[in-house]
């Protein structure tokens, strides 16, 4: 309405071309505006700005570089632990392996031993049956010369003789034995 | 009228500088809403013709330009201000007069005054009889159109605005002081009334971006490489 009415005493060429002091005014309000908020306040704002800008930016790069350093924790853990694992697992293979060899070892000193003992034994055994079977050759003799002297009488107990006859009987009796073994 | 502006002036310069000497990293609430405003027109101005990196030498004026037109234009539709400071040819005219200044400014600084007309008003690659056409073309384009249009789409919003504003709100009270059978047609206008005070808050701010996105791209076509 005040328009319409300050329409009707301003002619409408008016409107596009502006008094003096409306442009001097613009002017004065303009540059004030212009300046305070060049040279104040947008300086201020943008370094605000830019500060948390930054800061984020530091704050998302030291998020980055602390994710690197876990993955590098991690994956130097789990290789450690991999090498760990194989190594236990080596120890346990050459565990097996030295029992094993140390069970054969001593099953063959025990077979060796065995055999020794089986050895000596039958050395042993074979010794008592000579040395048996000298003294009986030496018994068998005298109890056999004895028996022959007293069924044959005083003339065959001279010594040289009965000996004679009876390493020829004992030889005989041992060529007999031979071919029948 | 000037009393308006004074008003806009002094409450939106107060308010800036002490959101500004306050401004903190972790911002409040009004400082986010300013920010808001700052990434705006860096992103969706700036960013958009000039590109960040060369658009970081404008990019004080474009949004000094953009809170002051947006003061103003808003300023229209606050009750009790009721006028935009720009609906009175000055601080529109004044506005495109500086941003005029700034682009040329920028063109002669990049190429000289001869290289800047000539990178203007002569684009490459045509035949010659038409540059006899296209020369005083582009010039009275460069060094008028492009000012005047911008105050004359400025002014002319702001006012027709403030017209629609008055003309509808008037018809309300016409209407319902009528004593007739018109009262009834009343809150239908009223209706509108309040529909075109929105609207005109709408306004008040596209006119504000379309200003500053045509002075971003008038200095961007004055300091680009050319094609």
């Amino acid at each position: 309405m005040i328009l319409a009415e300050g329409a009707q005493s301003v002619p409408s060429w008016r409107l596009l071309v502006p008094l003096p002091s409306e442009i001097i005014w613009s002017l004065i309000f303009l540059v004030i505006f212009a300046v305070l908020f060049m040279k104040f306040i947008l300086p201020r704002l943008n370094a605000v700005l830019d500060e948390r800008a930054e800061k984020i930016e530091g704050g998302l790069r030291n998020a980055e570089k602390v994710q690197e350093q876990v993955d590098q924790l991690k994956n130097d853990q789990e290789q450690e632990l991999a090498a760990a694992r194989q190594e236990a697992a080596s120890i346990r293979e050459k565990a097996r392996t030295d029992g094993q060899k140390i069970v054969d070892e001593a099953r063959t000193r025990a077979e060796s031993e065995n055999e020794r003992l089986l050895a000596s034994g039958r050395q042993q055994l074979s010794a008592e049956r000579i040395a048996a079977s000298t003294e009986l050759r030496g018994e068998v003799g005298t109890l056999a010369s004895d028996l022959a002297s007293k069924i044959v009488g005083e003339s065959l107990t001279d010594d040289e003789r009965s000996r004679r006859v009876i390493d020829r009987f004992l030889d005989d009796l041992e060529s007999s034995q031979a071919t029948t073994r | 009228m000037q009393l308006v502006r004074l008003i806009v002036l002094a409450v939106v310069l107060i308010v800036m500088c002490v959101l500004a000497s306050r401004a903190k990293l972790v911002p409040g609430r009004a400082q986010s809403i300013v920010e808001l405003l700052i990434e705006f027109v860096n992103g969706n101005i700036i960013k958009n013709t000039l590109g960040l990196r060369a658009g970081k030498h404008f990019a004080p004026f474009l949004i000094t330009l953009f809170f002051f037109l947006l003061a103003m234009n808003i300023a229209g539709v606050i009750p009790g201000l009721n006028l935009a400071g720009t609906s009175v040819i000055g601080l529109p005219l004044l506005a495109a007069l500086w941003t005029f200044v700034v682009y040329v400014t920028a063109g002669v600084k990049k190429r000289g005054i001869a290289g800047y007309l000539k990178h203007e008003t002569a684009p490459p690659g045509l035949p010659k009889p038409i540059y006899l056409l296209l020369v005083p073309i582009e010039f009275l384009q460069v060094v008028l159109i492009r000012w005047a249009s911008l105050t004359i789409r400025l002014l002319a919003n702001m006012v027709a605005g403030h017209i629609m504003l008055v003309v509808f709100i008037g018809l309300t009270q016409g209407l319902l002081l009528s004593g007739t059978w018109l009262v009834a047609i009343s809150p239908f206008a009223g209706a509108l009334a309040i529909g075109i005070y929105g609207f005109e808050i709408f306004v008040a701010a596209l006119q504000a971006f379309i200003f500053t996105i045509l002075a971003a791209v008038y200095i961007q076509m004055a300091t680009a490489d050319e094609h």
